[in-house]
């Protein structure tokens, strides 16, 4: 059995694909910054010019919170999704702990994350929104985010091995979820009799909590915290079980 | 003390493993189609002590390499059980889990670290993980630009300084110069000489003769014989040429 040093190994693996995932760019981070801002303007532009009418900046910020949000979720997932495939040389060569690797996939992903969430702050306080005490439930949304991707990675990248096509679902998966998930419209327009519905998908939920910390300056709701936090942590250890039991034949499937 | 124990274990794998599509996993779900399985182990039972060292040999397909990723840990036996005592370093393949983006220093710490080093550790060796692959100033330069004589100079360079009870190495050392091959002999014997056990797979009969005081032989997936390596190489070498 691997007896190793579990955290040098996922911290070298996530610098793995963090080091290759930019040495080859020229402007390196630049691009994590790039997509959200020129998907918000042209959001913006959308929906406060073509399609109705409304305060641009108030709708910018919005749409920020839900963008960062998504995209996070929506790459680490399918980058999750492939991870056991693209690393099936390690899979047969050596017996590292399986799940590190679509763990480490989707952690490789946060840095991008943090640039993008560096960008939201810096774009709240320039608006004119301020820094306010309710700024420190950020870290357990975005952590309570990142557990519930890597539920979902873990579940994925392990029915990928059999299912090659399951990268596909992800991908489609992911095109609805930008639909369902009030990225780009508000929450207060969601008819009353799916509000539950809504409130159970994680995704949702972080996007509104998101904005009632950053934008109202108030803390999240209780109910939407708990269920965010049941979703994510059963989604984790569904996503656990799922890999556990299918494990084993990794070897011959890859 | 046994380091490697195999208790009659047999290894199968599906033939229409290549086919990962939800279609062929349909079918299978309805009973439509019936994968046939290739064994490619039958019934192997050996055990090697503490200390020695083990030749494996056997033609192309004989279960050589499925014996020794059984051996690792990379796949669990269909029939049978496998037991392993103490820390492995395996050699499976040239630089497995290395990437040509990232410099021979990255890739040594990479790969200590998938060999189970600790952090410390893999510092502490870093010096002499270098100096030993000898590969000088090119360390910090992408892996890509290196020959692959220098690939396997990097990744057994690691494997050595992982100081594992059991050291399994497979074909690799053929890549390497004629310097490096009898450097890296010279630490094969050294790890022997401090009482690591080895698995050792080639195909040249001289490097095994020299390395090994016993030998495995498979041919399609069973062991055929089992002694000293002089016995078994000769009664290989004298088949292999008949057939």
């Amino acid at each position: 059995m691997w007896k190793g040093d579990l955290f040098f190994l996922l911290s070298n693996l996530v610098q793995k694909d963090f080091k290759i995932r930019y040495r080859n760019m020229s402007l390196g981070v630049f691009w994590s910054l790039l997509n959200p801002l020129v998907m918000m303007s042209v959001l913006t532009f959308v929906f406060t010019k073509v399609l109705g009418g409304g305060n641009a900046r108030e709708y910018a910020l919005s749409v920020l919170c839900g963008l960062v949000t998504f995209n996070f979720f929506a790459l680490g997932w399918s980058t999750g999704t492939s991870s056991l495939a693209d690393n099936a040389h390690l899979i047969k060569r050596v017996p590292v702990p399986r799940e590190v690797v679509p763990i480490a996939s989707v952690l490789s992903n946060c840095l991008h994350f943090l640039i993008q969430i560096a960008l939201v702050l810096v774009c709240v306080i320039v608006f004119g929104r301020g820094i306010n005490i309710h700024w420190l439930w950020l870290p357990v949304l975005w952590g309570l985010e990142v557990v519930f991707v890597c539920g979902l990675a873990l579940a994925s990248s392990a029915l990928n091995v059999y299912i090659r096509d399951m990268r596909y679902v992800v991908e489609s998966a992911n095109t609805v979820m930008f639909w369902l998930v009030p990225v780009f419209y508000s929450f207060t327009i969601i008819p009353a009799q799916y509000v539950p519905v809504y409130l159970w998908n994680p995704v949702a939920a972080l996007v509104l909590s998101l904005r009632k910390v950053l934008l109202d300056g108030q803390a999240p709701l209780g109910h939407t915290m708990s269920n965010l936090a049941i979703a994510s942590c059963v989604t984790f250890a569904a996503g656990w079980f799922i890999f556990q039991a299918v494990k084993k034949r990794f070897f011959e499937y890859l | 003390m046994n380091r490697i124990e195999f208790r009659g274990v047999s290894k199968s794998f599906p033939h229409a493993a290549g086919r990962m599509l939800l279609r062929t996993r349909m079918l299978e779900w309805f009973g439509a189609h019936k994968h046939e399985r290739f064994f490619a182990l039958r019934n192997v039972t050996f055990d090697l002590q503490d200390g020695e060292s083990v030749a494996l040999i056997g033609g192309n397909g004989a279960g050589k390499s499925t014996l020794l990723s059984l051996v690792a840990g990379l796949a669990a036996p269909d029939a049978g059980t496998v037991a392993v005592n103490g820390r492995i370093a395996a050699l499976l393949e040239l630089g497995s889990g290395f990437h040509p983006d990232l410099t021979g220093a990255e890739n040594l710490v990479l790969n200590a670290s998938l060999l189970g080093m600790s952090r410390r550790d893999t510092y502490a060796a870093m010096d002499s993980m270098v100096d030993f692959s000898g590969v000088g100033d090119f360390i910090h330069e992408p892996l890509r630009t290196y020959s692959s004589g220098m690939v396997v100079r990097l990744a057994f360079s690691v494997a050595i300084h992982i100081n594992p009870d059991i050291l399994i190495v497979d074909e690799v050392l053929a890549v390497g110069d004629h310097a490096f091959q009898q450097k890296s002999a010279a630490a094969l014997r050294h790890l022997r000489e401090q009482g690591k056990t080895l698995l050792f797979v080639s195909h040249s009969g001289a490097a095994v003769q020299a390395m090994c005081e016993r030998a495995l032989w498979l041919d399609h997936g069973q062991v055929v014989s089992d002694g000293n390596v002089k016995e078994v190489l000769e009664a290989y070498e004298g088949r292999s040429t008949v057939a």
